[in-house]
């Protein structure tokens, strides 16, 4: 059965292929097709895959989604997120397609390409034949494979050398299918911070109604030598979608790249993380935090290569579950025999608030030079139920006691996100979801 | 205000309280004394509403309701305080925050709206300097990395801002220097009035000389074994639990006491 949905893709690119922007030049053709016969070989994963031992992608796998169409596109209705406080250049798109409309590119600073994937495809931006998909390992999953396959429309930001950008570059995915047939986007961005340059970029994911969708979504991100790179990728889908996505950062040296991930939507929701650390004085601090409620499982796997000597790495992620939700989080390290001086650490830290809810969390360092720093912890544990009672002592309400608990766990790697509107916004969200048991987003 | 009626309690389905009376007025500060692991904190955690703490038989009646009957929160809203023997750390909640939460919830339920962040730290000025704590303590962690005393002090910071009607203070004393020992007297002096009522747990004379009681107790093995004014803790004192032990028949009567 599996084999009959992965011809269906299949099927379905070969007839879409000379369609797809810039179908008709040679090396997109083949950027795609690497993704197809890729995506043939290895198929979807299935819990037998090690990387996915947790993850039951079956729900995904098991019926063919139908990409979604521009032409589809229904714009009326759809609700963006708005914050006063923040002041962003904005790019939306609207089921897997650019929407000038809706979006806010006219104050980009002078030296900042923000343009969508498939113009640049139709343009032939030259840059990204040497480019796009460089930085996706080749040992990809057939959902990574998937997605280069399809790759139509996405963000392709370029920074120029020594140009600093004030205000964030927001990208936002906005699902508003249907329903009917589920349906399949398949954003693709690539960011290119030039040496020198300074940039946030938030890539956030929303919906505009509860349906079952499925979003395959891969970005590229380089920081050239000396680069300071912000990024945050914000889920926040349906929770009755799918979402899978790859964030791939390529570091030059003494570049610096913190990436926020932040995962709270999606019945299935699972980040590739991959971090390369490719010149000396590279570092990379890793955020995360992942709130799960319901029947939510948010799976969250990275992996930081440390390739040559005197990079940083330091890795901070959170999980808050409650409800009968389920979370992995998969750290892997790994050290190479050059990387000598290296000083890498993790730390995974879990809150588990209602007895159903579960977690699965493995460090796992890979290490092959011997003079180098590294540490990782793990913990998993419960409001302790003694802070409970003693700010119930002082007349707080068990709720209000439980969220301020909750909060005051979940503060250290929220005050990590640099972007005040975002912290703001999920102390927000932290409490919804803990007082109503419920994902972000779904109808009480 | 407060009237403890044959009151037993159980802890893990053993008998701890068995069967205490006592009669708290308005105004009143009751002293109340006893070996280790006679119940004293049992009975402060059974007042205040604890999880695990099983009220197995009799009343409490609480300005003319029944005590029994109110959650955690619901004692702290209608005026009851317990200053811990062990505070607990809460890391990631600022003291600060937490006061204005707790300061909020109780005016919310006498039906006054929130205080402003003005007249908040105002208030908060005002009370740190009676426990002359430093204003630095409001922006750490709740008790969290605070030394014995420190946390001991942050209790009666809790209890001047929020100005319960029945504050319970369970060996507020143990642990605190001779200095630290007058601040936190002070403090507890500079609130007694008519209205309030002061339940004191502790193992010593000293701090009695600051906070001179109305009554004295004595609780020993869940019972009150022995009442009198304050010159029972100067005999107490002197004298030590083995002259109480004399007196085991007292102990053992149900009628013991008062
Ligand atoms: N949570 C508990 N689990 C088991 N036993 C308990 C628990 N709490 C209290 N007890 C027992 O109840 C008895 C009374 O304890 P309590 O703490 O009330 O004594 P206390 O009079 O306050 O003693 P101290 O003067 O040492 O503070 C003790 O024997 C204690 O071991
Ligand atoms: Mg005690």
């Amino acid at each position: 059965m599996f084999e009959a949905v992965q011809k269906a893709y299949v099927d379905a690119y070969e007839g879409a292929a000379s369609g797809l922007p810039g179908g008709s030049i040679p090396w997109v053709r083949r950027v795609r097709e690497s993704g197809l016969s890729r995506f043939r070989e290895v198929g979807f994963p299935t819990v037998r895959d090690e990387d996915w031992k947790y993850t039951n992608v079956r729900p995904i796998a098991k019926q063919p989604f139908a990409t979604a169409v521009r032409d589809g596109v229904v714009v009326t209705g759809v609700e963006l997120p708005e914050h006063a406080a923040l002041e962003s250049h904005r790019c939306v798109f609207v089921n897997g397609h650019f929407i000038p409309d809706l979006s806010r590119l006219q104050k980009l600073p002078d030296g900042v390409t923000v343009m969508s994937l498939s113009d640049a495809l139709r343009q032939g931006v030259a840059e990204l034949e040497t480019e796009l998909g460089r930085f996706v390992p080749d040992a990809l999953h057939g959902f990574a494979a998937l997605n280069t396959a399809f790759l139509t429309d996405g963000a392709y930001i370029r920074i120029s050398d020594n140009c600093s950008v004030e205000h964030p570059i927001e990208l936002i995915y906005v699902c508003a299918l249907d329903g009917e047939q589920p349906q399949v986007c398949y954003p693709r961005n690539l960011v290119i911070a030039g040496t020198g340059s300074r940039v946030a970029v938030l890539e956030r994911y929303v919906c505009a109604q509860q349906d079952r969708y499925f979003t395959n979504a891969v970005t590229e991100l380089v920081a050239r030598p000396s680069a300071q790179v912000d990024y945050y990728k914000l889920q926040q889908e349906s929770a009755r979608a799918f979402h899978v996505g790859g964030l791939f950062v390529h570091q030059d040296r003494d570049s610096t790249v913190t990436t926020n991930n932040i995962a709270m939507g999606g019945a299935i929701a699972r980040t590739d993380l991959h971090v390369t650390l490719s010149d000396t004085g590279a570092h990379s601090t890793m955020n995360g935090l992942y709130i799960g409620a319901g029947r939510q499982h948010i799976d969250n796997h990275t992996q930081v290569d440390h390739r040559v000597a005197h990079c940083t790495s330091d890795e901070f992620y959170k999980g808050v579950l409650t409800g009968r939700s389920r979370a992995v989080f998969h750290g892997r390290i790994v050290v190479h025999q050059d990387a000598q001086h290296t000083d890498a650490q993790q730390q995974n830290n879990n809150l588990l608030l209602s007895r159903d809810a579960e977690v699965d969390t493995k460090p796992q360092l890979e290490i092959y030079a011997d003079d180098v720093k590294c540490s990782h912890g793990a913990t998993v544990g419960q409001l302790d139920p003694n802070s409970v009672f003693y700010l119930q002592s002082r007349g707080i309400d068990q709720d209000s006691a439980r969220s301020m608990l909750t909060y005051a766990f979940a503060k250290d790697v929220i005050n990590r996100f640099a972007i005040e509107p975002i912290r703001d916004e999920l102390e927000h969200h932290l409490t919804l979801t803990l007082l109503r048991g419920k994902p972000v987003g779904e109808p009480a | 205000m407060l009237s403890i009626n044959n009151l037993h309690a159980a802890v893990d389905g053993k008998p701890i309280l068995k069967g205490i009376d006592l009669e708290v007025g308005a105004g009143e500060v009751h002293a109340i004394m006893g070996p280790n692991g006679s119940g004293k904190s049992t009975l402060a955690n059974v007042l205040v509403g604890r999880d695990g703490y099983d009220v197995t038989g009799g009343q409490v009646v609480y300005r003319g309701k029944n005590l029994l009957d109110f959650s955690v929160e619901e004692r702290a809203c209608e005026g009851i305080f317990l200053a811990f023997q062990y505070p607990v750390e809460i890391p990631g909640v600022s003291n600060l925050y937490l006061l204005k939460a707790a300061l909020n919830s109780v005016r919310k339920h006498r039906g006054l709206s929130e205080i402003s962040a003005v007249e908040f730290l105002k208030l908060i000025k005002e009370k740190i300097k009676l426990v002359e704590m430093k204003e630095e303590f409001l922006h750490r962690s709740v008790n969290e990395g605070f030394s014995g005393g420190e946390k001991k002090r942050n209790e009666i910071l809790q209890l001047a801002v929020l100005e319960p009607s029945l504050a319970i203070l369970d060996e507020t004393d143990s642990g605190l220097d001779i200095d630290a020992l007058k601040v936190v007297a002070n403090g507890v002096n500079s609130l007694r009035d008519e209205q309030r009522a002061m339940i004191v747990v502790t193992h010593y004379q000293r701090l009695l000389d600051y906070i001179v009681p109305d009554k004295v107790h004595i609780l020993a093995n869940g019972r009150v074994v022995k009442s009198g004014d304050k010159t029972l803790a100067l005999e107490l004192e002197k004298r030590g639990y083995t002259w109480l032990a004399q007196n085991s028949d007292a102990a053992a009567a149900p009628s013991a006491g008062v």
